[in-house]
């Protein structure tokens, strides 16, 4: 029993390290070559802490399963790799979307609320006798007109995507409610559900872990090596000039929110599978986790900054840390200590040096430029300066003396 | 020249004034469609003006109102507090399980504990987001998790109940005068007072300067991280006190107490009127678009219409309200454009 796991352990921090390591740095040079033009001293440095970013959370998820390790025999075994990915696939799949979107610095609060929508879809639909495939491309059309929905919103009517997708968010939740009731369909054939009981074969992982990480590359390849998706970093760092360089803003925030609707219904079918329930309130609260996940990758809030690299990594924190701490029996619910601390420390820690030096430049600021200060506050040493140059306007200057 | 000059002032006078009476208007709006709403339910369901269904649909707008008011401060300022529902549930269990460990302790300590619990709360989300130039969006994502862990860590399986509370404390949420419950009256003067604050202090002006342009803010002089520090202070502060209320409203203390909460307020304070990226906006207007949630939720059960259509209804609201908001903006800068090429030549 003893020996499996320490060579477990061995390949887990050795396996990520020859795997994990390269896209950091490799990534650099790609992401720099496409616009060599634009390329600035500014956005190498962007790149370089973005790149050290993604080093620290290789470390922090290194750590997670060191430690995950120590404190449980049976954290480092497949049928608990299994169970991990079974646990949060749903949820990291919603991150990917959700990582493009706020790339352009927008956000889209209404994924779980589509999941759920998804999910009592095809619960309702279900219910009345249709076959199984045809309710699954209706429920991932129906995904796409509700991201359409938001993506009009926040486009063609101009209205800030966070107060519509809390919006939309609710009225989404709100038709699932009013589609499925208080209903709970469950009587899904064994040939779905097998999905939350079976790993995929010869791979051991569960069907949504590996459709996450085939969509991780996908999304990954797209953001980082296609015109459309360094175009989304533009519109992030700065839209206005986005708009004036001719990208089309409005379209492509448009399929980014359309993109997000089909993959988060995607993902409701999955969870509607794995725990072969349709209930109204399925994936409730998921969004919070999501946009977490998010931010701690390393993906601005604020736009134009991020990398797939680093969602990926903190996936696979987040779920490795929430496990570790179900195996050692923290209380479940109270694990929400962890995952905020680390989302605090993940915004914390970035601006530490930004937060010294402007300590430092305000004492340097206090010690040296208080003369300045001096001319530009009093009105006395501006006005007379004012009047005596602008000899014309002496009239009017009167009232001021 | 004269004639046309004063041709104009009785249309709106100068575009300052037009811009607020525009937003007075808003405010009006959503009191007119409250009063509509509740015209039409009380015509197919009489009872609903009983006044047993007041007292309850007050009651639970009260805590909302409350809560939209720190919410307003620090969303007026591009800011957002996404926390106050765990604030909320961590003072309400707080609070109330202090009832069963000090025996005899007196109602104002109580309150005194609850809302402190805020305060410290606040702090932590202003210091955070003040001096470490953090969004607050962000900050108060994770305070809203680790808050609400700490709640359910100090909570374990247990729960306060109604029975241990003691009957002075649970009086606070049913006592009332004509319907209207005393907590209630005394929440509207807290509000009262802070529209009123926000509006004529020069801290609660500075505010909206904040929101509407941080970088002409700094640049005037206004001391942007310490107004920003105190709104997310008061918020939670008001979050501690609205906990105290909520378990004496309620009674039965667990660890879910204020879950969710949070959409609700900032549903409330955008349907309300406060525009989300800050600068517009009143406590008033955050407080009636709470009672407004708060009256649809009861008047949907009234009419005999599935509960479940509650969530559908605040989100579509919320929607048509910043649909509606966009295109006031936007007329508004037409009008205005056009009124000042009309005053130039």
């Amino acid at each position: 029993m003893n020996p499996e796991p320490v060579i477990a352990v061995d390949v887990s921090t050795v396996a990520p390290t020859s795997s994990g390591e390269p896209p950091a740095p490799s990534s650099t040079p790609g992401v720099g070559e496409p616009q060599p033009v634009n390329a600035g001293s500014g956005r190498f440095a962007g790149i370089r802490g973005l790149a050290r970013w993604e080093v620290a959370l290789f470390a922090t998820f290194v750590v997670v399963f060191i430690v995950g390790r120590v404190l449980s025999p049976q954290f480092l075994t497949n049928y608990n790799f299994f169970n991990m990915g079974l646990s949060n696939g749903e949820l990291a799949i919603m991150a990917l979307p959700m990582t493009l979107i706020v790339v352009t610095g927008e956000i889209d609060l209404s994924v779980s609320s589509t999941l759920g929508l998804g999910s009592s879809l095809l619960g309702l639909l279900w219910m009345h006798g249709w076959p199984m495939p045809a309710i699954i491309v209706v429920v991932l059309i129906c995904g796409a007109f509700l991201g359409a929905f938001n993506g009009f919103l926040v486009t063609r009517v101009g209205l800030p995507s966070i107060a519509v997708t809390i919006g939309t968010m609710l009225l989404y939740a709100g038709i699932a409610e009013i589609l499925l009731g208080s209903n709970i369909v469950s009587n899904f054939p064994s040939t779905y559900t097998n999905l939350g009981v079976y790993g995929v074969p010869g791979i051991g992982l569960s069907y949504s872990t590996v459709i996450f990480f085939v969509l991780a590359v996908i999304f990954g390849v797209v953001l980082h090596f296609t015109p459309f998706g360094r175009s989304l970093f533009a519109m992030g760092a700065n839209q206005e000039a986005a708009i004036f360089s001719g990208l089309r803003v409005k379209r492509t925030k448009m399929i980014l929110y359309i993109v997000s609707g089909i993959v988060c219904s995607g993902a409701g079918i999955l969870y509607t599978f794995r725990l072969s329930t349709a209930e109204y309130d399925n994936g409730t609260g998921l969004v919070l986790s999501v946009v977490a996940i998010v931010l701690l990758g390393g993906v601005s809030i604020f736009g134009g900054k991020g990398s797939m690299v680093g969602v990926v990594f903190a996936v696979l924190i987040y779920s490795g840390l929430l496990d570790a701490l179900l195996l050692t029996g923290f209380p479940q619910q109270a694990s929400g200590i962890v995952i905020g601390g680390l989302l605090l420390l993940s915004v914390l820690v970035p601006s530490v040096p930004e937060f010294r030096a402007r300590i430092r430049a305000g004492r340097h600021r206090l010690r040296q430029q208080v003369p300045e200060a001096v001319i530009v506050h009093s009105g006395s040493a501006v006005r007379p300066l004012e009047t005596s140059n602008i000899s014309t306007r002496s009239g009017q200057g009167g009232p001021s003396i | 020249m004269s004639s046309q000059d004063a041709a104009l002032v009785p249309a709106g006078g100068s575009p300052q004034r037009l811009v607020d009476m525009v937003f007075r208007l808003r405010e009006y709006g959503i009191i007119v469609v409250l009063i509509i709403f509740i015209a039409v339910t009380t015509s197919i369901q009489p009872r609903f003006l009983g006044e047993q269904n007041i007292k309850f649909v007050l009651l639970n707008a009260t805590i909302y109102a409350l809560l939209a008011l720190g919410e307003t401060m620090v969303v007026v300022s591009r800011q957002m507090d996404l926390s106050v529902g765990s604030v909320l549930g961590l003072s309400a269990y707080v609070s109330s399980n202090l009832f069963g460990q000090v025996h005899g302790i007196p109602i104002p300590v109580v309150f005194l504990v609850g809302i402190g619990i805020g305060f410290v709360c606040g702090v932590v989300n202003g210091a955070i987001t003040a001096f470490a130039r953090v969004p607050g969006l962000v900050v108060t994502l994770a305070t809203l998790y680790i808050i609400r862990g700490v709640d359910i860590s100090i909570i374990g399986g247990g729960e306060v109940v109604a029975s241990s509370l003691p009957a002075h404390f649970s009086a606070i949420g049913s006592d009332s005068v004509v319907g209207v419950p005393y907590v209630t009256i005394c929440v509207a003067i807290v509000i009262a007072i802070g529209t009123y604050s926000l509006r004529s202090f020069r801290a609660g002006r500075e505010l909206y300067a904040i929101g509407s342009n941080p970088e002409a803010a700094r640049l005037v002089g206004i001391p942007i991280a310490r107004r920003v520090f105190s709104a997310y202070v008061i918020s939670g502060a008001i979050a501690g006190l609205a906990g105290v209320i909520w378990a004496s409203f309620y009674g039965t203390v667990d660890s879910t107490a204020g879950t969710g909460y949070e959409l609700t307020v900032v549903t409330a304070v955008v349907v309300g009127g406060v525009a989300i990226f800050g600068g517009s906006g009143s406590a008033a207007g955050a407080a009636f678009g709470a009672l407004l949630l708060s009256t649809i939720a009861t008047a949907l059960y009234a009419l005999g219409v599935s509960p479940f259509w509650d969530p559908a209804f605040d989100g579509l609201l919320l929607v048509l309200a910043i649909t509606l908001d966009r295109g006031i903006a936007l007329r508004l800068a037409a009008v205005m454009r056009k009124r000042t090429f009309r005053h130039e030549p």
